[in-house]
């Protein structure tokens, strides 16, 4: 488990992480989403020490991470793929991972195995791998030391469409088995479909956070029915406020299992029935446009 | 209590224990040799010992084919070797951004740098130790080629002051990494100290009076000479200048550059 209190890191004027709070629970997946620029790689560069922060604290595993023995025993750290020296092989980067760690010799061939690469890619100069090759030798320093958490920033970054379904796998395996995984991205898709919690920041603050259903649901329910007008005035019978029909459907803050309900007792046929999710990613789509210069507009 | 306190020991599982500074010496020891730049730099120290020895073997008038004489030839290119081998050790975690995994997988960054002045000490004596039986051989090659006599002029403590000087030189270049923190700052930073500095003093020296009384005191080169030239025991005072100038010029500036280092950020 991870819990973030009330982080805050200032470089002069600028704020880059503002009274930042959240925690990443075992057994789950929280991704952490935000703009280029948002304040994410510098809250996760505080949680690993590499950075200092101005005010507020993290723990991991019960403790700060500093003090931790041997942290990689325990918590797995990739924040960003490209920092290895160029000059060394990836089997060798691996060696030095599992060295430090105390490990048996035997983890290194292991690791390339999990995250296929093969032997002469192992044998090859980091200076003439691909991003994705990168990605995949950062993920195997992470995973060497089987630890309980995974701290990873923009891990997909570089992986082709199979290696982010591989690396998707990968992760929800670890949750499944118990293990905290958070994970950072720009990208609403990615974190959709891999995430159980959301943590959103933006400019530096928290602008949202909660369970991926909770946070996806949260506009309410979309309802297409046979008879709408009559669907519509049993809602009003119950104080339950609907949009003005739009295309056929209509939108109510309730959620679908009550909408469903109610039409039952009205005896209104439904045609389609869905939790809204447009939101999530309005309020994405927002934040990427005051805080990102490409000038998405919504 | 004690019932509960031992279910929760028993529940976190068997304590882990804290990385031996031995290993992380080991690693570091490691990666200085594991790129080829770092392989070719340290394996230059032989390569131009032996070319050293070559040349004196080669051009020195025969009466001076002493053991002394080789030592000092081999001495030009190692001490300008040696401390950037201490130095890329040092700044190579930050232009090559390898701090970003090194200090995440051992945190507390004084046990990195204490490792890695350890392992560069470590390869200064091993390349001290390889420059003497360089200059040893080629002494007996020398002898042998010219018909000259063998002349060993040089004592153990003599090879021990050099060891010394030579330490202190890679201890120089080990402040500079730790105060910088990039490897062409502290490269420059280092023949700017060694180089430029001492011609400036010198030249200081010998034009005011009031310097030339001071030299051995402020002038960190100057002070150190002694352990190069292999012929008297260091007197008191001038194990006090080595004192003196090795506080001012290395200690302190090496005590604020680890300050810095705790502090950096890493990125």
């Amino acid at each position: 488990m991870i819990t973030v209190q009330g982080v805050t890191r200032r470089y002069g004027n600028f704020t880059a992480v503002d009274d930042v709070s959240f925690t990443a629970s075992a057994g789950r997946v929280t991704g952490f989403l935000g703009p280029n620029g948002a304040g994410k790689s510098t809250t996760m560069r505080i949680m690993v020490g590499l950075t200092r922060a101005t005010s507020g604290t993290v723990t991991i595993a019960g403790g700060q991470y500093v003090d931790l023995p041997n942290p990689g025993l325990e918590v797995g750290v990739l924040l960003d793929a490209s920092a290895q020296h160029a000059g060394r092989t990836g089997r060798e980067i691996l060696t030095i991972a599992q060295q430090y760690m105390g490990l048996p010799r035997h983890r290194v061939e292991e690791m390339l195995d999990v995250v296929s690469l093969t032997t002469e890619e192992a044998s090859r100069r980091v200076r003439d791998y691909s991003l994705g090759m990168r990605q995949r030798l950062g993920i195997a320093t992470a995973l060497i030391g089987e630890p309980a958490v995974l701290i990873l920033d923009e891990p997909a970054n570089g992986l082709d469409p199979a290696g982010i379904r591989w690396m998707r796998d990968l992760l929800r395996g670890y949750a499944d088995r118990g293990g905290t995984v958070l994970l950072s991205s720009h990208l609403l898709h990615e974190i959709e479909v891999i995430a159980d919690d959301i943590v959103m920041i933006g400019n530096g603050r928290i602008v949202s956070q909660g369970s991926k259903t909770e946070l996806l649901h949260a506009a309410g329910t979309l309802v297409r029915a046979v008879d709408l007008d009559r669907l519509q005035r049993a809602l009003d019978r119950l104080g339950i406020r609907s949009s003005l029909p739009v295309d056929g459907a209509l939108r109510t803050d309730v959620d679908p299992t009550m909408v469903g309900k109610v039409a039952l007792e009205a005896g209104v046929a439904l045609t389609e029935l869905r939790p809204e999710d447009a939101h999530l990613e309005d309020m994405f789509l927002e934040l990427t446009a005051t805080s990102q210069r490409e000038g998405a507009t919504t | 209590m004690i019932a509960s306190a031992a279910a929760a020991i028993a529940q976190q599982g068997p304590a882990i224990p804290r990385l031996p500074l031995k290993r992380v010496t080991q690693v570091e020891l490691r990666k200085m040799f594991n790129t080829r730049s770092g392989f070719w730099l340290i394996a230059s120290i032989a390569i131009s010992a032996v070319l050293a020895t070559g040349g004196v073997i080669l051009w020195a008038p025969a009466d001076e084919l002493t053991y002394s004489t080789f030592a000092t030839a081999i001495r030009f290119p190692v001490v300008v070797i040696l401390p950037l081998i201490a130095i890329l050790a040092v700044t190579s975690e930050w232009s090559q951004r390898t701090g970003l995994t090194t200090f995440t997988l051992v945190p507390r960054r004084s046990r990195i740098i204490a490792a890695k002045a350890i392992t560069s000490v470590l390869i200064a004596v091993a390349a001290m130790v390889l420059t003497f039986a360089v200059g040893a051989l080629g002494n007996l090659l020398g002898a042998a080629a010219t018909g000259s006599s063998l002349v060993w002029d040089v004592s153990l403590t003599q090879c021990l002051y050099y060891i010394l000087g030579m330490v202190l030189s890679l201890m120089t270049g080990f402040m500079l990494a730790v105060t910088i923190r990039s490897s062409t700052g502290a490269i420059v930073a280092y023949f700017v100290l060694t180089f430029v500095l001492p011609t400036i003093f010198g030249l200081l020296a010998t034009n005011q009076q009031w310097f030339h009384d001071l030299q051995p005191w402020i002038d960190i080169q100057f002070a150190q000479s002694g352990l190069f030239v292999f012929d008297q025991e260091l007197t008191g005072e001038q194990w006090a200048h080595i004192g003196v100038t090795g506080v001012t010029w290395l200690f302190l500036p090496l005590a604020i550059g680890l300050r810095f280092v705790m502090r950096a950020e890493v990125k």
